[in-house]
């Protein structure tokens, strides 16, 4: 496997990311890892190829942003937007992740190994999120699809407006959203949070420790009667 | 038999205040519980390029001859930082509208007719369709706060990308499109079950304020590796502030969207009671580029209310680089037309009124999902129909500014300009007609 390294204190961000926007069969295969990234914004944005990134470090704003196909590893934490309307792929988050991580993304499998700040996943269309600790206040805000497994805790309003994203917690949850409950956990969501759990590095958690979340659907279509739940 | 005078009766008089139209609102909330949804934009009179006329030439200046002397009319967008900055034969583009609230057809027929002319097509809400990108030459790809449909290879496809923070017709709201419209295609490409009403988020989801956009930006630049315009929508609001942090936060093009501005669905108290008009908005966003050094650097498209060359020619005189249109171009396609009278009666209105764009009932085939009404549609001839509307456009525009002595559109400024009413002056900062008087500039 060829190894390339970038030194973010020498090399341009855009001359980095230009590199990892090379042709696919190029990067194939490769692993490139990326030193001092220093909370950079927009590192390894864009990627379409099959390629290993290692962001040695602590990454800004939308780090592997849109990613798809690539596995990007961040062995720091990341800032506000990790792996936003990521397509395919995985995204590693080794420390914390801050606001909206995951946001609107529609595949893949994003993993916070710390815990993820306000609207972790908000918006999500398909990916799955796992997150080792907790996360923060309207979490799976407006989730359309996908599922989010939450290790630790939840803040407020978690699910609000949920439609058809599927949410696990394991840990205390201060207070669910607009149109979001708990359900029976069924053969298939269990088997998806067993998944998940194992991709994730957490096969020995137990799934059966888990609450599953989902949408009421009381909310899909617009009624007087509910003015007072938006 | 009395024999008293006849008195004479009073006409019987309605209130100004409660007119029939407000009248029978009052009972519709009272019956129903809930407000009302239409589309379109603001329908109220406003101050508009109307109230603003023209000062041809004359003896102080020469005019240019119609037919034999170069009026140029092209423009381009997007030359500050993109490596491919578009290039435009008219300044006049089609406004953002999404696949969703308009049929596939209405797409098509928009792409169909904007390539004609050499100018730009605008997605929306919802992505980008294949139909779509084949025929539009130039596309702009809109980056929403709901980011349905939004996907990385279409970012590449487009030919520049235009985040949206607002449109005139209801800045500060979300989107809306009822169930109604939510047919298996368009469900599949935002990524929702069938028939509920998609409520679109009014903030984008991964960022808040200036100083956030300007790493939002610089990550679209990124993924696309610096060679697409990138644009900044806001609705007419406080223009001047808007488009300081519009550049500042990095933008190529700043797109300003008066209440005038339509909308495909959203209450009819939003678009009537926020935001302010097109000709209120464009001197003040002019004034904020000038005094960052950046007017014709960042280049301004307006839009909200354009009807005709003389609204683009008005427009680009007060500063703007080019507008855009959205009603006018679906009146173009076959919206409201007379023709369809008897159908529009069926639905309790009248050509010219329909604005129930929501509802997906559109007798034209444009604002509709529904597969029999949109095959009424033909998008070769209505996009033909919307290349000869953006000639005429074009054509007038330059009568105008060879009138005034202009060699190209972009020639023509305030100075040509005066305005028929105090509010008209005071909005655009031209003199009164017949006086030197800009109220809140000069003294009388």
């Amino acid at each position: 496997m060829e190894a390339v390294t970038f030194d973010l204190e020498k090399t341009p961000l855009r001359e980095v990311n230009q590199y990892l926007h090379s042709d696919a069969a190029e990067l194939d295969g490769k692993t490139v890892t990326i030193t001092n990234p220093g909370g950079t914004h927009n590192i390894a944005v864009g990627l379409k190829a099959d390629v290993d990134v290692v962001i040695d470090g602590h990454a800004g704003y939308y780090a592997a942003g849109m990613n798809q196909v690539a596995n990007v590893v961040i062995e720091g934490s990341a800032g506000t937007g990790v792996a936003e309307n990521m397509m395919s792929g995985r995204v590693h988050v080794k420390g914390f992740a801050s606001n909206a991580a995951g946001a609107t993304a529609q595949g893949g499998l994003l993993v916070i190994d710390g815990d993820a700040g306000l609207r972790c996943g908000i918006s999500m269309k398909g990916v799955d999120i796992v997150v080792g600790g907790s996360v923060g206040s309207f979490s799976a805000f407006m989730a359309q699809a996908g599922n989010l497994v939450i290790l630790g805790d939840a803040g407020e309003a978690l699910g609000d407006s949920l439609y058809e994203a599927r949410i696990f917690v394991r840990g205390n949850i201060q207070s669910l959203g607009a149109d979001c409950e708990v359900k029976p956990m069924d053969e298939e969501a269990r088997q998806i949070l067993v998944k998940l759990l194992k991709e994730s590095g957490h096969a020995d958690v137990d799934p059966d420790s888990f609450t599953l979340l989902g949408s009421a659907r009381t909310l899909y279509n617009f009624h007087v009667d509910n003015a007072g739940a938006y | 038999m009395s024999d008293a005078p006849k008195i004479p009766q009073t006409e019987p008089r309605y209130s100004a205040t409660f007119d029939k139209n407000t009248a029978s609102e009052i009972r519709r909330a009272a019956a129903t519980g809930i407000y009302d949804i239409r589309g379109a934009g603001a329908k109220r009179k406003l101050p508009h390029f109307d109230d603003l006329l023209f000062l041809g030439a004359s003896i102080s200046r020469y005019p240019l001859e119609g037919y034999r002397e170069k009026c140029g009319t092209d423009v381009i967008l997007g030359n500050r930082f993109a490596k491919k900055p578009i290039h435009l034969k008219t300044p006049v583009t089609i406004a953002g509208m999404s696949f969703g609230a308009l049929s596939g057809p209405a797409k098509e027929a928009l792409g169909r007719g904007a390539s004609a002319v050499g100018t730009s097509t605008t997605t929306g809400d919802g992505g980008m369709t294949p139909e779509e990108r084949g025929q539009s030459s130039i596309l702009v790809y809109q980056y929403l706060p709901s980011r349905y449909g939004m996907n990385p290879d279409d970012l590449r496809k487009a030919d520049a990308i235009e985040v949206v923070i607002g449109q005139g017709a209801k800045p500060g709201g979300g989107g809306m499109l009822l169930g109604q419209k939510i047919s298996d295609r368009v469900a599949k490409m935002r990524c929702l079950p069938k028939g509920v009403d998609q409520r679109s988020a009014c903030r984008h989801p991964d960022w808040t304020g200036p100083d956030d956009l300007e790493i939002k930006i610089a990550e679209i630049r990124e993924i696309t590796d610096w060679e697409k315009p990138i644009y900044v929508k806001v609705g007419a609001t406080r223009p001047y502030f808007d488009v300081a942090l519009a550049v500042k936060a990095g933008a190529d093009v700043v797109v300003l969207d008066g209440m005038q501005g339509g909308t495909a669905a959203t209450q009819e108290v939003f678009i009537e009671h926020v935001g302010i008009p097109i000709l209120a908005a464009i001197r003040p966003a002019v004034q904020a580029l000038q005094d960052l050094g950046m007017h014709r650097k960042v280049q301004l498209i307006v839009s909200g209310g354009i009807r005709n060359g003389a609204d683009v020619a008005k427009a680009l005189a007060l500063g703007a680089d080019a507008v855009a249109i959205g009603t006018a171009a679906l009146i173009a396609l076959g919206d409201n037309d007379p023709h369809l009278e008897e159908e529009y009666n069926k639905l309790g209105t009248t050509a010219g009124a329909y604005d129930d764009w929501h509802e997906g009932k559109d007798p034209a085939g444009i604002t509709t999902q529904d597969p029999e009404l949109m095959k009424r549609l033909d998008p070769v001839k209505a996009g033909r129909r919307l290349a000869n509307y953006l000639s005429v456009l074009t054509m007038e525009a330059q009568v105008i500014a060879r009138a005034c002595g202009k060699s190209h559109l972009h020639n023509l400024e305030p100075e040509d300009l005066v305005a028929l009413t105090l509010e008209a002056s005071a909005m655009a900062k031209v003199p009164l007609a017949g006086t030197n008087w800009i109220p809140g500039v000069s003294q009388f």
